[in-house]
């Protein structure tokens, strides 16, 4: 049999809470340096592109939102299987603080695609299978907020929220191979783990800059908000009057 | 530098308002995301706090 107390013990609240407040400087400090070095690299040190001219800079910011929303969602959909099978509290309060911050993301990738669209495609918007799929993931981030506050029962709530975050993880491949299952104006992964990837090196690296500065950004947010949920669920007891107390 | 000014920079061939716009938007959107929780976090600290001063 595995051991599973390191489980149990991470799934802890005050657990949790202490170690999140152990890494958040060196997280939010590394998210900061990188967003702002991929930043300045990105809008004033990459050649601008043959084709799009200097209009391509936003796919700096476009893609990451992108795809951290994307990641940001099988977590949630993750921390809802979790919630559902092991009642595990950190879990549900997962669920609850990906929402959020995901619906944020999303915001940002159809926003920042609807300006990129413009000068590109020479629309604000189009009904395109990546744009609608995407679109729907906004909506599902928004359903979780919504379902959550429908409930006067927040327990109910919580497994109603699990439910639908993991019928909507069908979602996310559907968002992926959206451009190869259907005819698409927009332009399908530039960046490959198995063979060479279709962008130059040059604006690849500030891209992956951008991307990893992107997650440890999504970590650092997620952890101030499980921070501050844990402290709203658990202001009764002991711990959290200790932690107040001490300070 | 791509650029050889800093209003060539601003400018970006007359790419320059979407591209700021789009980075504005998401520097406004990331702050606000730090900002929430934090204030969120303050506040409930603080009233936790009134409450285990209230029971003793």
């Amino acid at each position: 049999m595995a051991n599973w107390t390191w489980f149990h013990k991470w799934g802890s609240p005050p657990t949790f809470y202490r170690f999140s407040g152990l890494c958040l400087p060196w997280l939010g400090g590394l998210a900061a340096a990188l967003l702002l070095v991929g930043g300045v690299w990105a809008l004033a040190f990459v050649p601008p592109d043959f084709k799009q001219g200097n209009s391509f800079r936003v796919m700096y910011i476009h893609v990451p939102a992108a795809a951290v929303a994307m990641a940001g969602y099988m977590l949630m959909a993750t921390a809802g299987a979790i919630n559902l099978i092991w009642r595990m509290k950190l879990a549900d309060m997962v669920v609850q603080c990906a929402a959020p911050i995901g619906a944020a993301l999303t915001f940002l990738a159809l926003v920042t695609g609807s300006i990129w669209g413009k000068p590109t495609w020479g629309a604000w918007w189009v009904w395109d299978a990546r744009v609608v799929s995407v679109l729907v993931m906004f909506f599902l981030y928004i359903g979780v907020i919504a379902l959550y506050n429908a409930f006067d029962n927040k327990d109910a709530a919580g497994r109603a929220c699990s439910v639908l975050a993991l019928v909507g993880a069908v979602n996310v491949p559907i968002i992926y191979y959206s451009v190869e299952w259907w005819y698409s104006l927009h332009q399908p992964a530039s960046i490959s783990f198995t063979k060479e990837s279709s962008i130059h090196p040059t604006m690849l690296r500030p891209l992956l800059v951008m991307i990893l500065g992107y997650y440890l950004f999504y970590a650092t947010v997620l952890f101030l908000n499980l921070r501050a949920e844990i402290i709203a669920r658990e202001s009764g007891t002991r711990w959290v009057r200790e932690l107040v107390g001490a300070r | 530098m791509a650029f050889a000014s800093f209003a060539e920079l601003i400018a970006m061939d007359g790419h320059g308002g979407f591209v700021w716009s789009a980075w504005g938007i998401s520097a406004a959107v990331l702050i606000a995301l730090v900002l929430l929780p934090l204030r969120r976090h303050r506040r409930l600290l603080a009233e936790a706090g009134q409450r285990a001063g209230q029971q003793s």
